[in-house]
């Protein structure tokens, strides 16, 4: 990339930047709250995007490791009085252990078979929750209710104050920022290749020194660890931790969110966040007797319009508008076995 | 040791709803290799479809055999529809796209015969004469018409030139091709027949657990347990695998860990023989090149 | 001096009566105005529990129905309900979207008692009136901590002592065996048997198993029961497993003292479907008149009801008692609504509800609706019903304060 592109990222970097920091103030609290959930969601897609996308182990479980990050930091915060920031490091720690552990058996299992155990795992998680040993911990089927963080200090940008809400928006939008520049690290040099050449070409690449299973399972923990900080933002942002709240549509929605925004793709998960978000919303506009089925044409649609998801019609239409340059910054798609 | 027989007889009843719908699954999987995850919501959208002809006046079998052609041609429509645009694209935008008719047939059937629970008649009712202590005559009737189905399937796959074309077409489309199968149609007619299977399953499963949008949904985690214990490619084997899951779960849920923790020590139980036999108990392993 | 006092007297008469109508002035909180009134409802019309959908569906009819003769004291009802598929956390979503975005006068009817428990604070402390909440957990009438919520139906605890009561009387000496939903609902029926029974529970309970929404059947659990050799089944089940519940016993033979929770009574959703010879005996308290009870079907009651539902539901399921719930509710509702006259507050709404007294037509002889400062649990009579076949029996006194 020549200087002077460079200098547009950067000054369209910054742009970008102020305004989602004057965006909060210039909306209503509950638009907020909505964007905080977006901003949730994109950590939790993108974990289940490290795993499935550029390692091609598919996981129908994610939700569980959601539940278990938001339980995780809802102990913590009603139980031991942890603050709330202080509860995102004990939940990645925590989820990436179950994670690692889930790794192993996914070692032998592929494809429908791993889909199956994960979708157990994503069942069985709502139950254990409520069982009755722990339930001094969990609060069994009450779930704990959380009270939301305060601001620490005051403040007021165009008229309107700084809110736990819009306190919570930077906060997430902080912890949003630094694990999509540890997954950028992590997945753009060796790991990253290391990861997809698993998926593509497992017997070539163990055959090339990668240590399979080690890599496998470590991914599993960390895939499983993103997305419980995401459960750990969660019970912040929402208050409340239910066994309800996690049931397996949880894993079906975030599946869903990784395919739309694109697999193996980074800033993807921001596009399938905002449609797992919003679409059920716009689909109870559409149609007040069925809305889901709006959801799934809508679904059904958008894998004609973009099998490959916005990620892949994003680079699809970047490479017609400009033929002649290399891109050699495009992750490849491959196909899962 | 009553009550442990009867508990692995009420078992071996349920099994027989999860090898009904195991074989839906082990059908969809032996024509297009992909696993239907709509399969649960299109058998029950074929269950009110039979519901209302048996409102309507229609005899229990006339309704019986007019559904299952209607799943048939819907399955068939399905496939040369919605999921032909599909056909090429990646495994997991085809797990959308099911996800997708999962929710719409859900959605649809609530709407359009709403959320009450329905009665649906069995077409063994009680008093039939192959009756028993621990089975009723439901539970003994659809477990034969399982079996009846899966003979079916079994002598059509491997018997039939037909279903040899099926087959070609899901392993090895190319050269299928070469050798003159059509194999769009196929694959058509292997979601028809899959989808005619699945409302089989239906209308058995509905005298037992009431009908109501919801019906299939937590049937179908235990009917994938049991096509994938079985080994997937292996009808016979979603059947007994189904029998399996359906006494194991009764048995640990009443003497080993009791009720509260049946969901875990199921997934425990499916990872654990996954791990043993990765292709299920009675699937073939499958060898690929480098 | 005659006329100076007369004068005076009219001139006072004048004053009184016009400074009368300016007390009666208008005063409003967000949501309101002179010719609307803004309702917010979340409701689960699709997931596991869509069969409550019914609730909002009806309670949506009546309102439209009260509409169309004038609306209450001249206000249009807008009833906005949103749909959280039983899932708190959308349930979360939804309110906050009535309570900042449409900014209705207050919420009713919000259903379940996880997606209730999630909202709880935040109404409290956003001052939006939490009321009639459609879920019978005993928490909800707790005006000193949570002034802005307010239950509606006999709350689950209640109901379950009216049972250990009935069974401390009728079979002191049983073995009993429960079955119950692993949830809120599940648990907080199970709790309030068990404080009835008291010390006598830990005898008499021979087994106590539970059940997922998500499991396909119950019929493990059913054996189970039976082979503990409990002579009395408490159903704590929504109405599908309910229905399975009773099927299976008839079906293995089992024939205890069967009580069933008010959740799952309705005839065209559990009776018919399990089969109706196979309930005879059960016992259940109610408080609303089923809809399919021969003996209400010539009182001016019924027919009003049915009246509703032939013309503003016509493709309600009349066998289905979420019909009758929902148009109760309503009713609830727009008595409050009355009561608040011009002065359509927020604070001034919890003042009403705080403030009723009255018998709604659909609600069995004897039950009321009365709540006070104290009391915000405005149903708490019920009375025990037997079924026999075809209907069922009111029997006994009716319970409750």
């Amino acid at each position: 990339m020549n200087a002077s592109n460079k200098k547009l990222v950067w000054i369209g970097g910054l742009v970008l930047l102020a305004v989602l920091c004057v965006l909060p103030f210039l909306v209503k609290n509950f638009r907020v709250f909505q964007f905080n959930m977006v901003m949730i969601y994109a950590i939790a897609i993108l974990g289940l995007n490290i795993l499935t996308g550029y390692n091609g182990q598919i996981s129908l479980g994610h939700g569980a490791f959601y539940a278990i990050g938001a339980y995780g930091a809802a102990i913590l915060m009603d139980g031991a009085g942890v603050p709330y920031w202080a509860t995102l490091p004990f939940a990645a720690v925590l989820c990436f252990v179950f994670g690692f552990l889930m790794g192993f058996p996914a070692l032998r299992l592929g494809g429908h078979y791993l889909a199956l155990a994960t979708f157990a795992l994503a069942l069985a998680v709502p139950q254990m929750l409520k069982y009755k040993k722990i339930e001094h911990l969990t609060g069994g089927v009450q779930g704990i209710v959380l009270s939301k963080p305060e601001p620490p200090f005051e403040l007021s940008i165009l008229g309107q104050p700084l809110s736990a809400d819009r306190w919570l928006y930077f906060y997430t939008l902080f912890v949003l920022l630094i694990m999509f520049l540890i997954a950028w690290r992590l997945l753009r040099g060796r790991v990253g290749r290391a990861l997809v050449a698993i998926r593509d070409h497992p017997i070539a690449a163990s055959a090339m020194g990668i240590n399979l299973p080690v890599f496998k399972s470590i991914t599993f923990g960390v895939s499983a660890a993103f997305t419980g900080v995401a459960g750990g933002l969660s019970a912040s942002v929402v208050a409340f931790v239910s066994p309800d709240s996690f049931t397996s549509f949880l894993s079906i929605t975030l599946l869903v969110g990784v395919v739309v925004g694109g697999l193996a793709s980074i800033p993807g998960a921001i596009a399938g966040a905002i449609f797992i978000q919003y679409v059920p919303n716009v689909a109870d506009e559409i149609s007040k007797s069925a809305p889901w089925a709006i959801y799934g044409t809508f679904l059904i649609l958008l894998m004609y319009l973009m099998p490959s998801g916005a990620a892949g019609l994003v680079s699809k239409i970047w490479s017609r508008l400009r033929p002649a340059s290399t891109s050699a910054t495009s992750s490849p798609e491959g196909k899962l076995s | 040791m009553e009550a442990f027989l009867h508990q692995i007889f009420a078992g071996i009843a349920n099994g027989g709803i999860y090898a009904s719908v195991g074989l839906a699954l082990v059908m969809i999987h032996q024509a297009t290799h992909h696993i239907n995850f709509a399969q649960g919501e299109m058998a029950t959208f074929s269950t009110f479809i039979a519901w209302a002809l048996i409102n309507a006046g229609w005899p229990y079998w006339g309704a019986f055999f007019l559904t299952v052609a209607i799943s048939f041609a819907l399955g068939l429509i399905i496939q040369r529809t919605v999921l032909k645009p599909v056909e090429k694209a990646p495994v997991l935008t085809n797990v959308i796209v099911f996800v997708g008719l999962l929710v719409i047939f859900n959605a649809v059937a609530g709407w359009i015969f709403d959320h009450t629970i329905k009665s649906f008649p069995s077409p063994f009712p009680k008093g039939t004469f192959f009756e028993t202590k621990y089975f009723s005559a439901h539970d003994i009737g659809s477990i034969g018409v399982t079996l009846v189905v899966l003979v079916a399937l079994y002598c059509f796959f491997k018997f039939t030139p037909l279903g040899l074309a099926m087959r070609a077409a899901a392993q090895n489309p190319e050269s299928a091709r070469l050798v003159g199968v059509r194999v769009s149609w196929m694959l058509g007619m292997g979601w028809g027949l899959a989808a005619a299977i699945g409302a089989v399953a239906g209308m058995m499963v509905a005298p037992i657990v009431f009908l109501d949008p919801n019906m299939m949904g937590g049937i179908l985690l235990y009917g994938f347990a049991a096509a994938l214990l079985g080994g997937i490619d292996n009808p016979w084997g979603a059947v007994i695998g189904g029998f399996i899951v359906g006494v194991l779960e009764n048995l640990l849920g009443a003497y080993v860990i009791g009720t509260e923790l049946k969901l875990t020590v199921a997934l425990v139980l499916i990872v654990g023989t996954l791990i043993v036999r990765p292709d299920g108990l009675f699937g073939k392993a499958v060898v690929t090149r480098v | 001096m005659k006329r100076t006092f007369l004068a005076t007297a009219l001139a006072g008469l004048t004053l009184a009566a016009f400074s009368g109508t300016a007390i009666a002035q208008k005063k409003y909180d967000s949501g309101a105005t002179d010719k609307e009134i803004k309702l917010g409802n979340v409701n689960p019309y699709s997931g596991p529990a869509s069969a409550y959908g019914a609730i909002g569906k009806t309670m949506d009819a009546y309102f439209k129905m009260i509409n169309a003769s004038g609306g209450v004291n001249g206000r249009q009802i807008k009833f906005i309900s949103l749909d959280d598929g039983y899932n708190p956390a959308k349930t979360v979503e939804q309110i906050r979207k009535l309570v900042e975005e449409e900014e209705v006068l207050a919420t009713v009817g919000v259903l379940g008692t996880p997606p209730n428990s999630a909202i709880h604070k935040y109404m409290n402390q956003k001052r939006m009136p939490q009321l009639f909440v459609a879920t019978g957990a005993t928490k909800w009438g707790d005006p000193k901590n949570f002034p802005w919520t307010m239950g509606w139906q006999p709350n689950y605890q209640g109901e379950s002592k009216i049972y250990a009561q009935h069974l401390l009387e009728t079979k002191p000496n049983a073995k009993i065996g429960i079955l119950y939903q692993n949830d809120d609902y599940g648990k907080d029926y199970l709790k309030g048997f068990l404080d009835g029974l008291g010390d006598k529970a830990k005898t008499m309970v021979v087994k106590q198993l539970t059940y997922e929404v998500t499991d396909p059947t119950i019929d493990s659990q059913m054996v189970e029961l039976k082979a503990s050799g409990a002579d009395v089944f408490f159903n704590i089940t929504t109405p599908k497993f309910a229905a399975q519940a009773i099927k299976k016993a008839a079906e293995i033979g089992w024939k205890p003292q069967h009580y069933l929770n008010n959740v799952s009574n309705s005839v065209g959703a559990v009776m018919m479907p399990a089969g109706p010879e196979n309930g005879v005996g059960i016992l259940s308290v109610f408080y609303l008149k089923d809809p399919t009870d021969a003996q209400w079907h010539n009182t001016p009651e019924y027919k009003e009801w049915l009246g509703f539902m032939q013309k503003h539901m016509p493709t309600g399921d009349l066998k289905d008692l979420n019909h009758v719930f929902g148009y109760t509710m309503a009713q609830g509702v727009v008595q409050v609504l009355k009561q608040a006259g011009n002065e359509l507050t927020r604070a001034n709404i919890m003042k009403q509800a705080a403030n009723i007294d009255m018998n709604l037509p659909m609600l069995l002889p004897g039950v009321n609706v009365k709540t006070g400062p104290d009391d915000f649990y405005p149903i708490e009579r019920g009375q025990l019903a037997r079924w026999n076949g075809k209907t069922w029996v009111l029997e006994g006194k009716v319970f409750g304060r």
